[in-house]
């Protein structure tokens, strides 16, 4: 089975942004630019996040998600901020093809199941923002790592599953944004122990970690960010617009972050592909495109 | 070119708004509903799905669109079903409870095993891109919409449930997926239904849809 490489679009209103932990969040462009692009390179699956999830940005949010739907034909993953089966529904309506909830499943497990019987559990995906703890084990977390919920992550991921789940979103708040690697044991320790695809998302920087993130970690997907924007930014500044709103310096500076390796879709896939994973087209190993 | 007229069936149990785009994109006149005589009239017919098999058919019988999706099979005009609205078209299902099905293709609705063959667990749904291969390729391939599309090329999945058809030749295609080869797509007579979902399925689903829809202009140009 191919694992899925899948671009991660952290949006704030209008703005493709990217931050380190889930906070202290950049502008990086408009995200319809940046997906048509990764939809273009191969990219297996999109997700988009509404990392602020403010109740009047929500129009906003919508009409990137039904602009988005038109002109790319994969599956498109919505999440940050759906509290409600309504708001659920809004979005799919829009042209997301899965949600993404975190907050609201925790509050109300329940909703899980409410939301799987009605809109199948394939489009249900929990994601859980977990940060390893002093002792080792890890707890979940809601608004970008921020409220602590007191409910230990494999505990979470496995009642997530019973509950109809479709998939599991795991970010590693701890790894987010630094290009330090996913963190592996983690990763693991869920994917093994559910019996649902397990997307692992937080810290790549290079290559290698998204092999590990699969070979070791068991991932059956990984979503990936930095390593994919900061390239795109730096080969193709007049790609890229945005809004006047939000930390633009970082931009203007047109700084990279030095720890991450830039890596563009084709370059992963083929990495990824030469160490024994399946992935679809990998471009030059005699399985890609044309005859 | 813009003669045709395509019915995306609505019984409230999908996104039909990217099967909607995906005809758009093909410079197709498209159109969702629920009503009889817009399906009857239609030059083909689409039927989407996501979700639960035995809602699904509850939510037919609710709108009464059973016997109008009978009757625009027996027209002879293309009818294509995607993932849950291909498994629709089977005699019955195991999900959750049995329940029967359009019967349009003898056969059944299974889930995929918790546990593999070889003991390894399996994980449900399949979700992601798998590869299709053509199980008559001669006869089948080549007639089907998939004509243009390479043989074991990737198409996108998610689903818990496949088909088994009593009829092998009703099966075009076959999958693998954790070591079970299963049914992906389904040729017979007008019918042409798939698994995976050809709206979903980037370029390669994009020509699916245009020789599928080409076909239909080449079937109103004759009659």
């Amino acid at each position: 089975m191919p694992v899925r490489i899948i671009p991660r679009l952290d949006i704030k209103g209008p703005n493709l942004v990217k931050g380190i932990h889930l906070e202290g969040l950049r502008v990086l462009g408009k995200p319809e630019d940046f997906a048509r692009y990764y939809y273009e390179a191969g990219a297996d699956e999109l997700i988009y996040m509404d990392v602020v999830a403010s109740l009047y940005g929500r129009n906003s949010l919508e009409e990137i998600i039904t602009r988005t739907a038109k002109e790319i034909f994969s599956p498109l993953t919505v999440g940050g901020g759906l509290r409600t089966i309504d708001d659920i529904k809004n979005v799919l309506r829009a042209g997301a093809d899965k949600v993404a909830i975190n907050t609201a499943a925790i509050k109300n497990p329940a909703m899980i199941r409410e939301a799987s019987m009605k809109f199948g559990s394939s489009t249900i995906v929990v994601a859980i923002e977990a940060i390893r703890q002093a002792d080792g084990s890890y707890m979940a977390y809601t608004d970008n790592g921020r409220d602590h919920t007191g409910v230990e992550v494999l505990g979470w991921a496995k009642k997530a599953e019973e509950l109809g789940a479709g998939e599991i979103m795991l970010t590693s708040v701890d790894r987010d944004g630094t290009g330090l690697g996913f963190d592996v044991e983690l990763t693991k320790m869920v994917s093994r122990e559910v019996s649902i695809p397990v997307i692992a998302h937080g810290g790549a920087g290079e290559l290698e970690h998204i092999y590990k993130a699969i070979d070791e970690g068991g991932a059956d997907a990984v979503a990936i960010s930095s390593i994919l924007h900061y390239g795109l930014i730096a080969h193709h500044k007049n790609l890229v617009g945005y809004d006047a709103e939000g930390n633009i310096e970082f931009l203007k500076s047109g700084k990279g972050n030095s720890r991450i390796k830039s890596a563009g879709l084709d370059e992963i896939k083929r990495y990824i592909f030469s160490k024994g994973v399946e992935c679809r087209h990998p471009i030059g190993t005699g399985v890609a495109d044309g005859e | 070119m813009n003669d045709i007229r395509v019915a995306i069936i609505d019984y409230q149990m999908s996104n039909l708004y990217s099967v909607k785009n995906a005809c758009d994109h093909n410079e197709i006149i498209s159109f969702i509903t629920s009503d009889r005589k817009e399906i009857m009239d239609a030059d083909a017919v689409i039927l989407p799905g996501v979700g639960a098999f035995a809602e699904a058919m509850n939510n037919l019988k609710k709108l009464d669109l059973i016997s109008p999706i009978r009757d625009f099979i027996t027209t002879g005009r293309p009818f294509m079903g995607t993932c849950l609205g291909m498994q629709l078209l089977l005699s019955e299902s195991e999900e959750f409870q049995y329940a029967r099905g359009l019967g349009l293709i003898k056969g059944k609705v299974t889930r995929f095993p918790k546990i593999s063959s070889r003991g390894e667990r399996i994980k449900v749904p399949h979700i992601g891109w798998n590869s299709i291969h053509g199980v008559m390729r001669r006869r089948g391939w080549d007639k089907s919409a998939l004509r243009s599309v390479r043989e074991s090329e990737y198409m996108y999945f998610v689903h818990s449930y496949y088909v088994v058809p009593e009829n092998e030749s009703d099966i075009l295609t076959t999958t693998t997926y954790s070591g079970i080869e299963f049914c992906s797509s389904i040729a017979r007579e007008n019918i042409f239904a798939t698994q995976f979902h050809p709206e979903k399925s980037s370029r390669e689903g994009m020509k699916i849809y245009r020789e599928w829809l080409s076909d239909i202009r080449d079937k109103k140009r004759r009659t």
